[in-house]
């Protein structure tokens, strides 16, 4: 692999972030790559914007994305997808799903929550916007959005291979909740 | 069950910044470590208190009680380890200043986590020049590799100059992970105290020595420096000479991999011929770093160097790739695809749950407000509270409501409080609260006591009855500890209980007296619950006033178009009401229950 693959997972607090982007490094280490990721704690963990950027390949440098560098955007809520929507490479791909999460700023009115699909449409944005709701509701567990969407995602990194991504998810997903973390990234992928 | 970090001592880990240097430290054979919890720099105690039970690790009351006891542990000749995020600094700096005249027994390395673009604090100070200003050595590694190498080095220098080392990292090496090579333990002795007036006790006469022994120290280790690993030359392109240190490295990798580079690791004393040696072989110079121009100024006052650095670099906010490239490269950027979209933005808020909620909610039903001070609480400047209005520094809540009450009188007193949360008050409220005492004010201090540290992600405190590792430790009394003070009206409140916050305000502003209300319930963190008990909303009886939505609670929202709130199941809190309490017309009810 020439170029280091750029990732940034993105959505709100207390979504599971920082658990998908633990699973994607792991992966991507068990492939023999050099990671990094950055994330960022503190108030963004009250409910804030939270991010986190993950970058593999022979050598990595640099923990943040460049604007205009990302292969693939992963967000676990619609509109977090459009604030970093400026980072995506002319090839990358933007995958988010259906779950919307007013911030309080909408709640009180000071602000009105955007049309999303609209926007995209309008910037022409190639985005996957997957009905992950539906399938957290057949795994009854609205937890594991991250690890379906992080399936989906997969699929856009063949650098790893389908048996280091399953491990990677059995190595970080504690074992109680195992069984149905593994069903949700295999819903993913197959999405 | 994944092994304890204890119990790995080869291989590859991917580590945060932070656990290395846990890491290092455990490698490194420490014994000791006192800290105060900070953002970025938490982590690194966390993960001593869970993964290096070798450790003797402890949360002290504040950053500088953290410095002297780790000051006291070195004398006895252990290997100390104290950390504490950039303005935790300024708290300890007494010690840390003096520590450097009487040096290290036991190794020393005292860690600054400074936050560039401020993630999490009030400021974005460059702790690199109050090392420089103490004469300590300061060492700044660029990712997790180097914050285990330089920390275990940095015990290495210490012990042999004499000195203590203040490793300075940022918030992005504290939180961004790498793999780092993992060794075992090694375990050295405590030394021992023994008796050295001379070397301990800095009255004018030791300390004048104490000082020119830390001028010949500075001497010695400029002239390692030279040859030691933390400082390299990577040649490339002698057109361009790149000279950076700390995480602003890796960006000009990243962006610039043909420049030439002197890349700095020990920033304090500076290798001066090294850098000559560098200057002289390339065209031109760049600084790039973060935060002040401190390599910049130093090289600047020492050569004449035909370059650039801070005019092309701000020195305000976090450094990132795009920056860098555009600072070196003339300007230059990737092509965007996309430019950005204006959205809504989506400012931390309380918890659903928050014990803090019910304060700031009546304040501002009272169109009252408070001095505020370092916390969750913080928060309760945001809408819908608007309900805090001044924040200088972990303590200053108090000090500022009576400095307030000083320069308008007590008749012309705002409705204030001061609201500070119980850690920030034993950290440094309660010298604050004597003085008001002591001074005569008049004024009303809210300890908002939610028995955690719970900005920082929960740590425990002299008043939770855990310690750090989570054992039972003595319980500090507040409500005893304030009437020690002098302060004769105390009173207790449930936050939640929203007439009694009411009431508790009402008399306490009308009383001419100093008095302290102490708000008191657990943190959401703090609380298991057994059985969940959900909001539930009536339509029928709904007068669509959305006195609920205005409480702020992330867990209710609005539904523009049927005008009823819509209650998020999976955040509403077990143990809150406070949405059935302000609704005037029964239309939310708490009896939706289940089993966890
Ligand atoms: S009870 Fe009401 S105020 Fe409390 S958490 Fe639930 S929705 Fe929010
Ligand atoms: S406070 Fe009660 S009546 Fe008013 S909008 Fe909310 S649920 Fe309806």
């Amino acid at each position: 692999m020439r170029r280091t693959k750029n990732i940034i997972i993105c959505g709100t607090g207390g979504q599971g972030i920082l658990m998908a982007s633990e699973v994607l490094c792991s992966a991507a280490w068990r492939s023999g790559f050099d990671v990094k990721k950055s994330e960022v704690h503190g108030m963004a963990q009250r409910g804030g914007s939270v991010s986190s950027h993950v970058r593999f390949g022979e050598k990595v440098n640099s923990v943040l994305v460049e604007k205009g560098a990302a292969d693939v955007i992963l967000a676990l809520e619609k509109m977090e997808s459009l604030r970093w929507v400026s980072y995506l490479a002319p090839h990358g791909k933007l995958i988010t799903c259906d779950v919307k999460i007013e911030p309080m700023t909408v709640n009180t009115g000071s602000a009105v929550y955007p049309d999303v699909e609209k926007i995209m449409d309008e910037m022409n944005i190639p985005n996957l916007m997957l009905p992950v709701r539906e399938i957290a509701k057949e795994l009854g567990n609205n937890r594991v959005v991250n690890i379906i969407l992080l399936g989906a995602a997969s699929k856009h990194l063949p650098e790893i291979s389908e048996e280091n991504w399953f491990q990677a998810v059995e190595e970080r997903v504690p074992p109680k909740a195992l069984e149905v973390n593994l069903e949700a990234f295999r819903r993913g992928r197959a999405l | 069950m994944r092994k304890k970090l204890n119990e790995v001592d080869s291989g590859k880990l991917f580590l945060s910044g932070n656990e290395a240097i846990a890491r290092g430290a455990w490698e490194k054979g420490v014994h000791f470590a006192s800290s105060y919890p900070g953002t970025p720099s938490t982590e690194i105690m966390e993960t001593i208190g869970e993964e290096y039970p070798e450790i003797d690790a402890q949360w002290a009351p504040n950053e500088k009680v953290g410095v002297e006891v780790i000051a006291g542990a070195s004398f006895a000749g252990a290997r100390v380890l104290s950390t504490m995020k950039h303005v935790g600094l300024n708290v300890a700096a007494d010690p840390f200043f003096t520590l450097s005249y009487i040096g290290a027994t036991g190794g020393i390395v005292i860690v600054s986590a400074d936050d560039p673009g401020m993630h999490s604090s009030q400021n974005e100070q460059d702790n690199r020049l109050l090392g420089r200003a103490a004469k300590v050595v300061i060492l700044e590694p660029s990712d997790s590799q180097e914050a285990k190498d330089f920390t275990a080095l940095g015990y290495d220098i210490s012990e042999e100059f004499d000195t203590p080392v203040l490793l300075r990292i940022t918030t992005r090496i504290c939180h961004s992970k790498s793999l780092v090579e993992a060794g075992p333990r090694m375990e050295v002795p405590v030394k021992g105290y023994t008796k050295d007036i001379a070397k301990r006790v800095p009255i004018p006469a030791n300390a004048r020595k104490m000082h020119s022994r830390v001028e010949a120290r500075l001497k010695a280790i400029e002239e390692w420096g030279y040859s030691s690993p933390l400082n390299r030359i990577e040649m490339g392109d002698k057109s361009i000479g790149i000279i950076t240190s700390g995480i602003s490295y890796q960006y000009v990798k990243e962006v610039y991999p043909e420049a030439s580079v002197l890349k700095l690791g020990l920033t304090n004393p500076l290798p001066w011929k090294l850098i000559g040696e560098f200057i002289d072989q390339v065209d031109s110079v760049m600084f790039v770093e973060e935060g002040e121009p401190y390599l910049e100024e130093r090289i600047r006052s020492r050569f004449l160097v035909d370059g650039t650095g801070s005019e092309l670099i701000s020195v305000e906010g976090e450094l990132n790739p795009e920056l860098v490239r555009a600072g070196i490269k003339n300007g230059e950027e990737l092509p965007l695809t996309f430019t950005g979209v204006e959205l809504p933005g989506r400012p931390p808020a309380l918890c659903p749950g928050c014990p803090h909620r019910g304060a700031f909610h009546i304040l501002s039903k009272m169109k009252a407000s408070s001095t505020g001070d370092i916390g969750c609480y913080t928060l309760g400047l945001m809408p819908p509270y608007n309900a805090l209005e001044t924040v200088v520094c972990m303590g200053a809540s108090i000090g500022v409501l009576s400095g307030i009450e000083k320069a308008v009188g007590r008749s012309d007193m705002p409705k204030l409080v001061s609201a500070i949360g119980e850690s920030t008050f034993v950290h440094s409220g309660i010298t604050g609260l004597i003085d008001m005492v002591y001074n005569g004010s008049t004024g009303t201090v809210m300890i908002m006591d939610n028995s955690l540290t719970a900005m920082t992600g929960g740590q425990e405190n002299p008043t939770t009855g855990k310690n750090l590792r989570g054992e039972p430790a003595p319980v500090l009394d507040l409500e005893k500890m304030v009437l020690a003070c002098g302060v004769k009206y105390v009173r207790v409140v449930d936050p939640h209980d929203l007439p009694e916050m009411r009431r508790a305000f009402e008399e306490e502003f009308a009383r001419e007296e100093l008095s302290v209300i102490i708000t008191r319930r657990p943190c959401i963190m703090q609380y298991k619950p057994k059985r969940i008990t959900v909001a539930v909303h009536h339509p029928d009886k709904c007068v669509h006033c959305k006195l609920c939505v205005k409480l702020g609670c992330p867990a209710i929202s609005w539904d523009a178009e049927k005008r009823i709130p819509v209650i998020n199941e999976t955040l509403c809190w077990p143990n809150c009401n406070l949405c059935v309490q302000v609704c005037p017309k029964d239309a939310l009810s708490k009896d939706l229950e289940g089993v966890v």
